[in-house]
């Protein structure tokens, strides 16, 4: 292949993921030849849908919606390409003596329920709400934000410590305050400030270890519950929906989008190497030896396989090289998906009506035994499940009267060797999440038509996700916003000149936000204009 | 007290929070739970199912039906065939609207006719010397609106008719759980959806069955909150809100005639004589005064105004039904016009409004500005003009081959 001629464009992204398609997005909507090129079949990298199973549809990793950034679904007209965000307005925690925990899209009715556990927590419930939203409120700026490096800002990155420096000052003592408890504190300390009843603060605490080798005893988890809180939808702040389609219909609308502004996307076209001359990124080898060039390569990969595995390490400072190799990826999740014959029945609902969200984490103990059951590896034999059956308000989910279950689990190890080969883990790991649901939904074993089991490995292996970490790397405080992903590095660019990063790994990221690629797009046309 | 709709019975077990309201003489639930999200969800992602039967119905029936019809309302009466319906108006003297409604032409010579307000006296005022006889059925049938992309295979289940070619605004008799109906390929939602009227004796066998058959579809009883919301999205005008009756007022100002309510399309100047033709005709060739568009508010201006209070964007998640002036400019002067309902939309992720404008303010692409109340204070913010619907899917009106 030459140099010349169709296989030259501008930008190249690579990874067809929600980011990379953003970023892709932004390149094109400003005039830039754009190719993206996914390794995968299917678009979306974790944010993805996939039909394993005749007529189920899966939302095979990532499963809800709230932090992608407003800013994006209105500049890339998103809901004119088909993203279609449906609120999760009730969710539902069996107990294990058999009672429940349940909120509703009502105040009123999430007060009475509250009622039945205590009457101080009923007080306290809408106060802790105020002060998520607060959190959110006071966090969005930063989420727009390019982060500086505050050891060598330069002009920009003054302006920008600037604003962050009379946003904090805005947002006055107490809130300040808050803020920094909740970067700093164990969620379950935090919440034991606000709450007496166990079960509200386990449906609260299970926010602070999704994705998260931590336990909810663990310092810095109250971020992570913050950063599951500082979503919106339709300005709505904390709220999460589920889009028509699963998650995939997210990157099917970005791409879409994409396709609009000119950019062009091809799938099965895994990249092999950044190709780097003199210090400067020109294009991309693909694993079949194909070559496409560019005066700007974008990466939508984790840091890991952006630094370690799509340039040679002679390229880079060996500060960054060491950073990278500390970053924390420690996938601690896995993944259930069922289709399933009939809805299940949880013994602990009396109620009919179906419930949107069902939480397997009936108490804090509970989650912190989960956590302590993986912390010198395997998984969790009872482990926490943050569930949802979609099909009960997306028809486009499964046939009528089917039904898909989408159950994010949490602890599971990278490689868990005490239970044998791979396939052998995800069966036992798989296993122990049915034995575990069952306990709590008795029909579940004999409505189940097909199921798929994600490990850490196997997200990893088929979604790119180094060790299986679905944020693109933990987060804690050591690895957000000026150190996303290492410090110094943060700004998108990378020390390889037309070399951009734009993955979850770099700030906003975790979760479909679309924020790193726009603030990485935004970046580049800056760079070059 | 209000009548009680042949389906209450059902209604009332599934109305939680007890929202009702007074339509036309009827108990109306407002939303079923007291949020009305999922309700709205139900009528755009699956189906919904609305108590319509406080709407007027009329049969007209007899040798001189059409004729009468085609006196009375704005619509080509003769031009509606068998098996179809119309949506029409229908005027005063003054061409000045009175009602809307649907129209459909159930067989050789007989009608049903639809509407929002009690209209069995005009019938017959235009009635004199026409061999017909008008019924006013209204309490007599249940009507149902099953609206949302499941609504079709939901219904298909119960019903031999083969609803899949069954164009829009088309009806068909047919049986649904045994019970007589008719099915008209009709709603007020700018969605796939039908209307299905029964007699009240069938009534509560017709809800059973569809509410049974829905539980695979995701169906959704839904009220009045909801379908606001959806019907300003399909840019479909209510009355008393968007425009009022001439027969309910006698304040010149507030009536309307149909070109200035974007409703020209259903005047059809060309055939026989009808009630308020030559006043229309006059206002065909002068010009209407007013036109009716849609707005889509930019938010990012109204952003600002709530960040100038350290508050973050607040949008109105139900519709408000109340006249706000609009501005050619944002100095708040003259107003050229009023917006008369609004809603968050949150399947097209834009703030829309109906409005009505001076002409010269109509064409889409206009920026012009709407009068917005935050936290007590008012301001102009901007907003684009753009043509009604605002949503408008392709299976509205798609059949299946």
């Amino acid at each position: 292949m030459t140099a010349a001629g169709t296989n030259r464009y501008d930008a190249i992204v690579i990874g067809g993921g929600h980011n990379g398609l953003t970023c892709a997005a932004y390149l094109a909507k400003a005039g830039r030849k754009t190719l993206v090129l996914e390794r995968r079949h299917v678009l979306g990298g974790a944010a993805v849908t996939e039909e394993l199973y005749p007529g189920f549809r899966y939302t095979v990793c990532s499963y809800v919606v709230s932090l992608l950034r407003p800013e994006v679904i209105r500049e890339l007209e998103l809901a004119k390409h088909g993203l279609h965000l449906l609120p999760l307005q009730s969710s539902f925690a069996p107990m294990e003596n058999g009672d429940h925990f349940a909120t509703y899209p009502d105040e009123a009715s999430t007060r009475e329920e509250i009622l039945r556990h205590s009457k101080r927590d009923a007080d306290i419930f809408p106060k802790f709400e105020q002060l998520m939203y607060q959190m959110a409120y006071a966090v969005k700026p930063i989420l727009g934000m390019v982060p500086p490096n505050p050891a060598s800002p330069g002009l920009r990155g003054l302006g920008t410590l600037r604003d962050l420096g009379k946003h904090i000052q805005s947002l006055g003592q107490d809130t300040f305050h808050d803020l920094t408890k909740i970067m700093t504190m164990s969620v379950s300390d935090l919440l034991d400030e606000w709450f007496e009843t166990d079960i509200i603060k386990a449906l609260f605490g299970l926010n602070g270890i999704i994705g998260t080798k931590l336990g909810p005893k663990s310092p810095g988890t109250a971020y992570v519950l913050l950063h599951h809180y500082m979503g919106e939808l339709d300005g709505a702040f904390t709220a999460w929906g589920w889009q028509r389609g699963g998650t995939g219909g997210v990157s099917e609308a970005i791409a879409s989008a994409a396709c609009s502004y000119g950019a062009e996307i091809r799938t099965e076209a895994p990249v092999a190497q950044v190709i780097v001359k003199n210090g400067r990124a020109v294009g991309v080898a693909l694993e079949n030896g194909d070559e496409f060039h560019a005066n700007t390569i974008v990466s939508g990969c984790d840091p890991h396989v952006t630094f370690r595995k799509l340039v040679e390490e002679k390229e880079l400072p060996e500060d960054l090289v060491h950073a990278i190799d500390r970053f924390k990826f420690r996938g601690s999740s896995g993944k259930v998906n069922l289709a399933l014959d009939a809805l299940p029945k949880f013994t602990a609902m009396s109620d009919t009506s179906p419930v949107q969200m069902v939480e397997i984490c009936p108490s804090m103990d509970y989650l912190e035994h989960a956590y302590d059951d993986s912390s010198y590896g395997g998984f969790s034999k009872r482990p926490y499940m943050d569930i949802i059956v979609p099909s009960t308000i997306d028809p486009t989910m499964a046939p009528p009267g089917k039904h898909v279950m989408s159950i994010f689990v949490q602890y599971a190890s990278y490689d868990m060797p005490e239970y044998g080969n791979k396939d052998q883990q995800r069966d036992a790991f798989g296993n122990a999440v049915i034995d575990t649901l069952t306990e709590f939904a008795p029909n579940l074993k004999d409505i189940i038509l097909h199921k798929q089991v994600l490990t850490p490995w196997d997200i990893e292996q088929q979604m790119g996700l180094t060790e299986g970490n679905i944020f693109h790397g933990e987060l804690t405080l050591d690895q957000l916003f000026f150190f996303r992903p290492a410090p110094g590095y943060a700004d998108f660019r990378t020390p390889i000149r037309n070399y951009y990063q734009c993955g979850s790994g770099t700030h906003p990221g975790g979760g479909i936000t679309s924020g790193p690629g726009r603030l990485a797009a935004l970046e580049i046309l800056r760079d070059r204009n | 007290m209000p009548r009680k709709s042949p389906f209450h019975a059902r209604t009332t077990e599934l109305c939680t929070s007890q929202n009702w309201q007074e339509w036309s003489g009827y108990f109306s639930a407002d939303s079923y739970a007291l949020d009305h999200m999922r309700e709205y969800n139900a009528v755009r992602t699956t189906a919904a199912l609305f108590d319509v039967t406080p709407l007027f119905k009329y049969h007209v029936r007899g040798r001189d039906a059409g004729r009468l019809l085609d006196r009375v309302v704005t619509r080509d009466v003769p031009k509606c065939r068998e098996g179809q319906v119309v949506y029409t108006t229908w005027c005063d003297d003054d061409g000045k609207i009175i009602d809307d409604g649907t129209l459909a032409r159930i067989g050789e010579d007989a009608y049903r006719l639809t509407a929002a307000m009690p209209t069995i006296d005009w019938l017959q005022d235009n009635a004199l010397g026409l061999e017909v006889e008008i019924d006013d059925v209204t309490h007599d049938f249940g009507g149902l609106a099953l609206q949302g992309p499941t609504s079709r295979d939901l219904l298909q289940q119960l019903t031999g008719a083969d609803l899949g070619r069954l164009p829009y605004f088309h009806l068909v008799e047919d049986e649904l759980a045994g019970s007589p109906v008719r099915i008209s390929r009709t709603g007020y939602t700018g969605d796939l959806g039908f209307e299905i009227f029964v007699e009240t004796m069938y009534a509560e066998q017709v809800w059973d069955a569809i509410v049974d058959t829905g539980r695979d579809y995701n169906l959704q009883p839904a009220g009045n909150v909801a379908l606001d919301v959806v019907r300003i999205e399909a840019g479909l005008l209510l009355i008393d809100v968007d425009f009022v009756s001439s027969a309910h007022t006698i304040f010149e100002v507030q009536k309307s005639t149909p070109y200035e309510l974007g409703l020209g399309w259903t005047v059809k100047l060309g055939k026989d004589s009808f009630v308020g033709r030559d006043a229309l005709r006059e206002e065909k060739t002068r010009g209407p005064k007013w036109a009716t568009v849609g707005l889509v508010v930019d938010i990012l201006a109204l952003e600002k105004i709530y960040a100038d209070y350290s508050m973050p964007l607040h949008l109105p998640y139900t519709s408000w039904n109340c006249a706000v002036p609009v501005y050619a400019h944002e100095e708040p002067r003259d107003p050229i016009g009023k917006a008369t309902s609004g809603t968050w939309s949150p399947i097209l992720k834009q703030y829309v409004v109906i409005a009505r404008v001076d002409p010269r303010h109509a064409k889409p692409g206009s920026r012009i500005f709407l009068e917005e109340t935050v936290e007590g204070r008012r301001y102009p913010v901007p907003a684009e003009v753009v043509k009604l619907p605002f949503f408008d899917p392709a299976r509205k009106k798609e059949t299946l081959s």
